[in-house]
């Protein structure tokens, strides 16, 4: 009877889970069928993927590029967000409350207002059309939430642990290596995967500080693979594009979705 | 002792406060600075240019048509994007395998990056590959382009603020429905009463997440209508880019227009804050 009372609302929403899972679908589905104005236009297969392997440098030097960034980012974040979440979380020191308001108020600021600036400076470090530089700004860009993160896993480490590794001896680094680290590994997968998604993701970043068509990551490629031969859109390739640049977030979104999750549910609850 | 930790304390802030100095801090100063000069894309600083640049970044006859339209297209996307999110939230609250399933699909698309879903509804969109029956014109006109961006933001963040909203439903305890129930409140008195006032704090924080992300909109924009038709459809990030890149490429003018962007988010963030948190009390 339950059952029967239930049904209704079971057709509805499972309707709108098709509509939310219906782009996607489509977009999988239309980059390996034929369709009239792209390359492929005859059979199902791969045709699109070939037309987009070929474009300028080659997709492979723009995922190589995408890849390079985002790992970058990933490293830098976590090196700057472990040891600044550390020193938040365990020290006192003049300026500690002062740097960290200030690291949190890069999330205030438009990122328009900033790239602005930016372009000019680094030019002037020489770090102009680089893949470092672009992931070093990227990084800045995630150091609110990931500092955050960070110091909230800090401190909700048992003082006894962190304790007992300093009478056994451990300097403050070795007592970070050994026992924190392992301890606040949760937090340290979820700042990872932040700094991924979003330097694999960002667009505007990129269009303002990159210019060498090489360096270029993999969204700006594929967005301005639209419209290169006389205007005409390429929309097989487009899809193409969208479904390599889609796979690797959906794959970690997936495996590493509890981690996700928590990111968000952190800064719900303190936010 | 507590010198030698506040030594080790600085030694493990450095890092973080070297990012902050050089690539926030300097770039806020270097912004201002550009803001008052002349300064060309490639020509550099020529020299003071107060208050030329902000009149000029004003007088632009883009300007108060990327205003509007950017409020516009903010109060739409957030009535309806938190609208839709708060009804998702509900259904998916109680746990079972199918809500599960439900809140998967419904995120699935917040893992993707907002030019990757701009790429895929342009080609969803597209008269050719479209997979929609008939000659539906998404992009064609100002009010077309508008709703259809807004479609994908919607179908982009649904599945996140739902799980915001989620957070607060969750922490609203069991027994204060229960009271609800006892007193004989029924089921939308028991949401219009009990749900929403407690859920205030979860929807404060989503309204002004997706107030400051829609009045900076630029990604969206600039992949899905390039601004068009007939520039209807330009945001005021979109201006100061093309201000500072193309066509113009004058830096101070796009710094002193960025600007004002920051001083009027400040403003707006600062009024949100009074008003969602003065409501509390």
């Amino acid at each position: 009877m339950k059952n029967l009372v239930r049904t209704p609302q079971h057709v509805l929403t499972g309707g709108l889970a098709i509509v939310f899972l219906f782009p996607l679908v489509w977009a999988a589905l239309a980059s390996v069928s034929p369709q009239a104005g792209t390359q492929q236009t005859d059979g199902w297969g791969f045709g699109n993927y070939a037309t987009l392997a070929n474009y300028q440098a080659g997709v492979w030097q723009y995922i190589l590029n995408s890849t390079a960034i985002s790992l970058l980012t990933v490293a830098f974040t976590l090196f700057a967000s472990v040891t600044g979440g550390y020193a938040f979380a365990n020290f006192r020191f003049p300026g500690r409350n002062a740097l960290f308001l200030v690291t949190l108020a890069i999330l205030m600021v438009p990122y328009a207002t900033l790239l602005i600036p930016l372009y000019v400076l680094l030019n002037s470090l020489g770090l102009q059309n680089s893949l470092v530089g672009l992931a070093l700004v990227l990084s800045m860009f995630q150091l609110p939430f990931a500092t955050f993160m960070m110091r909230i896993s800090f401190e909700a480490v048992p003082n006894e642990l962190r304790e007992a590794a300093l009478i056994d001896g451990c300097g403050s680094l070795r007592a970070l290596l050994r026992v924190l680290l392992p301890a606040t590994r949760p937090g340290l997968i979820t700042v990872g995967l932040f700094a991924f998604l979003a330097a694999w993701n960002d667009f505007i970043t990129p269009l303002v500080l990159i210019s060498d068509s090489d360096k270029m990551p993999l969204p700006l490629a594929v967005a301005n693979l639209r419209g290169q031969v006389m205007g005409i859109v390429d929309y097989g390739a487009t899809e193409a594009g969208v479904v390599v640049l889609a796979l690797p977030c959906i794959v970690l979104f997936l495996a590493l979705q509890r981690h996700y999750v928590r990111g968000f549910m952190s800064g719900a609850l303190k936010g | 002792m507590t010198k030698a930790k506040a030594y080790a304390g600085w030694a493990y802030a450095t890092p973080t406060a070297l990012f902050v100095l050089v690539f926030f801090v300097l770039p806020i100063l270097l912004v201002g600075r550009m803001s008052v000069s002349d300064w060309g894309l490639f020509a550099g600083n020529r020299g003071w240019n107060a208050p030329e640049n902000f009149t000029a970044a004003v007088d632009n006859r883009l300007f108060w048509p990327a205003v509007w339209f950017t409020l516009k297209y903010t109060v739409v996307t957030t009535v309806i994007l938190l609208g839709l999110a708060l009804g998702l939230a509900l259904l998916v609250q109680e746990s079972s395998r199918w809500t599960g399933f439900l809140r998967t699909s419904f995120l699935v698309p917040s893992a993707l990056g907002l030019a990757s879903a701009s790429l895929l509804f342009y080609a969803l969109y597209s008269p050719q590959a479209s997979p929609f029956p008939g000659q539906i014109s998404f992009l064609g006109t100002p009010w077309s382009a508008l709703w259809s961006t807004v479609a994908l933001i919607v179908w982009r963040f649904a599945g996140f603020y739902m799980l915001l909203l989620l957070v607060g439903l969750n922490s609203i305890p069991g027994d204060v429905y229960e009271a609800a129930r006892l007193d004989g409140a029924g089921r939308w008195q028991t949401f219009r009463h009990v749900t929403l006032p407690l859920l205030r704090p979860s929807l404060a924080l989503c309204t002004i997440l997706c107030v400051t992300g829609s009045l900076l909109a630029f990604d969206q924009f600039y992949i899905l209508t390039k601004g068009g038709p007939d520039n209807s459809t330009v945001t005021i990030v979109q201006l100061v880019y093309n201000v500072a890149f193309q066509g113009q490429n004058n830096l101070g003018r796009a710094a002193a227009l960025s600007i004002v962007v920051l001083a009027a988010l400040l403003i707006v963030n600062m009024l949100q804050f009074r008003g969602l948190r003065g409501k509390e009390r």
